[in-house]
């Protein structure tokens, strides 16, 4: 391979309780691409997003992250490594200031970057500017996923997890979202790893992607390959482009 | 209060007859609610036997209140209440707000002739115009007080928002003095003025601030981390023991053993954070809660160290910094030493200014940690937890740091208690105080400093102030305690202001982040029970 692996999941078997949610999976990110997982409800893409932080933790199988192995360290400790994640329900934090929440962000360099980096996060979603100082709990859901993506970014992340960033938004909402990731990953070369069940979307933007059916990698390839798929195209696609 | 009256008769009935209705109803329904509760009554008679007695006169009382109260609310006060929200026609303005109609000058230069007239004349007023109307006259007295400062209040309301923090510190720093100075006065002697202001430093003032600082304490755990703890009266008493064995036992100085107080507090803190680090919510709650009666019923039945039920006397008084004492009998007694009056008055009045200086440390630490990444992540972790983890925030260490912070204040203040007191009983720390402080948190508005302060303020100095009440004995006989009525006061303001403003005197949180200008969040952008 020419590029270098950055995020590696060789194997993984997570389980809630005896149930097990994920079935042997390998996936790779590699340095500089947006990887894509998409699959449909219930099919374990949140449980692996989860699991790559260490909640609930893999009973078998590796994550390495940057040449180290991550599996079976602590939440926090997973993003101190620098990989940042904006979560299923992007959770933040609804009683404080849009500012607060990018300061929460930027926690793990004592602010030392967080001027500049709030600046940048501005750039890219003006619209959180217009919204600094009222609170996260008031915005609507497009500008909370933005805040969300927007304090994951404040990290400065080699790694960036996106748990279905287009859930209940707008299509236009989605589309700038989308913008967004590509324009970071374009300017800056950020990696991302993505799980969606916008498919269309989500392969459009990724250099590759995966396709999960319970608890299985099923198929995987480029963006556009999987576009053309049949097989993706009959099960995620049907039902009219976004 | 929705009335239940469909509309078509309501346009038929005018507010008297509706509220003529509505007093009936409200009439039976106090009736049969009371009639078991007031009008009956079980007694023992001199030979033990359980008998019936019937108070028919009370009862009728309690229900033609009920029926005058409902009548009068329905014909003026909800009329009265529908005017207020309708614009004059011909101006487009609303009516002048009651406020502005309640606190009017001349109303005001009354109550304050008539406050200093009653004062002047308070000695005499038994003889003259005998015991029960002169208990009727003291209330008034009171009352117009109370107006007097509520239309300063009123007036200079923008002003008192603006400069609320230095205000109120400076308000506090100059109580004692304010006090003494007024006492002395009004008995035309410096000694009787010292006397008579220990009821107002000591009852009232050391014993707001102790609550202002244990609801200050609780706070960091409640107010900022989201922990909910009903067992903090714990970390109080080891404060409070830890402080009577060191110091009755080794003869060590206050001085030294404060900072041992609040260590031990913060150990027992993190003691009791490390189980309940998975906990969250009620489950917290309830661990909580057993810990702090475990602690309790350590000291009751460990004899041999704590003297049980008992509880530890002779515990040493505070010394001015090691340079002078407080015992009359020694030879650098601050009387000795300054070449005063003998009084028991300096000690309390010193005591107000260390627990001042305590509340006041207390709320500096918070202000400060609260722009520290200590706090941040503390008001993190109450919002989402898992958000917390993901970002590299270690919840288990932030947790405990915030367990171990507020029970360090808690120790703090229960040190001081023991001074204060010179003797300390498992007694004193019961459930009740831990949900005394938390009642006044919530009240105050969790994370709200200066809302706390004030919910302690009413509620503390709410409850004291029942003692005053003696006229009351002249209305509900000599047998009449207000301050038994202390709980009662307590619930009704709660119910009160839950109704009134559901997140607290001060339910906005000040952020910590700015870009340019400062700007409160109001609570009602936030929906209820979040945070």
């Amino acid at each position: 391979m020419a590029e270098t692996t950055l995020l590696d999941i060789k194997g993984v078997e997570t389980y809630y309780g005896n149930i097990k949610a994920l079935n042997g999976v390998n996936v790779h990110v590699n340095q500089g691409e947006i990887v894509a997982l998409i699959g449909a409800n219930g099919a374990g893409k949140s449980t692996l997003m989860m699991t790559i932080f260490g909640a609930p933790r893999a009973r078998a199988g590796t994550i390495t992250f940057a040449g180290t192995d991550i599996t079976q360290m602590p939440t926090h400790e997973i993003a101190r490594m620098r990989i940042a994640q904006s979560p299923e329900g992007r959770r933040i934090f609804p009683r404080m200031t849009v500012m607060e929440n990018l300061q929460m962000g930027a926690g793990l360099d004592n602010l030392k970057h967080y001027d500049e980096d709030a600046e940048k996060v501005f750039t890219l979603f003006p619209r959180l500017k217009e919204r600094i100082a009222q609170r996260g709990g008031t915005l609507s859901g497009g500008e909370q996923q933005m805040l969300s993506i927007g304090r994951a970014l404040m990290a400065r992340p080699k790694l960036l997890l996106l748990d279905e960033p287009s859930l209940g938004l707008a299509p236009l909402i989605v589309k700038q979202i989308f913008d967004a990731i590509r324009e970071l990953n374009r300017t800056q070369g950020l990696t991302v790893f993505l799980v969606e069940q916008n498919a269309f979307g989500a392969l459009k933007l990724a250099t590759r992607g995966y396709v999960m059916v319970n608890g299985n990698v099923t198929m995987s390839g480029t963006g556009k390959d999987l576009l053309a798929n049949p097989e993706v195209r009959a099960a995620y696609l049907e039902g009219g482009h976004h | 209060m929705a009335v239940t009256v469909s509309s078509e008769r309501d346009t038929v009935a005018s507010p008297v007859q509706r509220a003529f209705r509505e007093a009936l109803y409200a009439g039976a329904i106090s009736l049969g609610l009371f009639v078991l509760f007031i009008g009956l009554k079980t007694d023992q008679n001199i030979s033990n036997q359980l008998i019936l007695v019937t108070r028919w006169w009370l009862l009728i009382t309690v229900v033609v209140l009920t029926m005058l109260g409902r009548f009068f609310y329905i014909a003026y006060g909800q009329p009265f209440m529908a005017n207020q929200k309708i614009a004059n026609v011909a101006t487009g303005l609303l009516p002048a707000s009651v406020a502005s109609r309640f606190f009017l000058l001349p109303a005001f230069i009354g109550a304050i002739v008539l406050a200093v007239v009653l004062f002047v004349f308070g000695g005499a007023l038994p003889g003259l115009v005998g015991d029960g109307l002169a208990g009727y006259l003291q209330f008034l007295r009171a009352l117009a007080v109370i107006y007097a400062l509520a239309c300063v209040i009123f007036y200079f309301r923008a002003y008192i928002h603006d400069n609320f923090t230095k205000l109120g510190v400076t308000a506090l720093v100059l109580y004692p003095i304010l006090v003494v100075g007024v006492l002395s006065l009004m008995s035309w002697s410096f000694v009787g003025g010292l006397q008579g202001s220990l009821k107002w430093i000591d009852n009232f003032g050391i014993q707001i601030l102790i609550y202002v600082m244990l609801a200050w304490g609780l706070n960091i755990v409640v107010g900022l981390a989201g922990l909910l703890d009903l067992g903090y009266v714990a970390f109080y008493a080891v404060g409070a023991y830890a402080y009577a064995l060191l110091g009755s036992h080794y003869g060590l100085s206050f001085w030294i053993l404060l900072p041992a107080a609040g260590a031990m507090a913060a150990f027992w803190g993190v003691m009791l954070g490390f189980p309940v680090l998975r906990l969250r919510g009620d489950y917290l709650a309830i661990v909580t809660l057993a810990f702090g009666e475990i602690i309790r019923l350590v000291l009751i039945n460990w004899r041999e160290v704590t003297n049980g039920s008992a509880g530890i006397s002779g515990i040493p008084k505070v010394t001015f910094f090691g340079l002078m004492t407080f015992n009359s009998t020694d030879p650098n007694y601050i009387g000795k030493v300054l070449h005063i009056a003998q009084s028991s008055a300096y000690y309390k009045i010193f005591l107000y200014y260390l627990i001042l200086a305590l509340a006041l440390l207390t709320a500096f630490v918070t202000i400060r940690l609260r722009r520290m990444p200590v706090g941040r992540a503390w008001e993190a972790l109450r919002e989402d937890e898992i958000a917390c983890r993901s970002l590299g925030i270690n919840t288990t260490t932030t947790k405990l740091t915030a367990f171990a912070t507020g029970a360090m204040f808690g120790g703090f203040a229960g040190a001081f208690f023991s001074a204060r007191q010179g003797f300390v009983s498992p007694e004193s720390f019961v459930f009740l105080e831990s949900a005394i402080i938390l009642a006044i948190v919530v009240l105050g508005g969790m994370g709200s400093l200066v809302g706390i302060a004030v919910a302690a303020m009413v509620m503390i100095g709410g409850t004291e102030a029942l003692r005053e009440l003696d006229f009351l004995k002249q209305v509900f006989g000599k047998d009449f305690t207000p301050e038994l009525y202390r709980m009662l006061l307590f619930g009704m303001a709660m119910v009160i202001v839950m109704l009134w403003k559901p997140r607290g005197f001060v339910g906005s949180r000040e952020p910590t982040a700015f870009l340019k200008e400062r700007r409160a969040v109001s609570s009602s952008f936030t929906k209820e029970g979040h945070g």
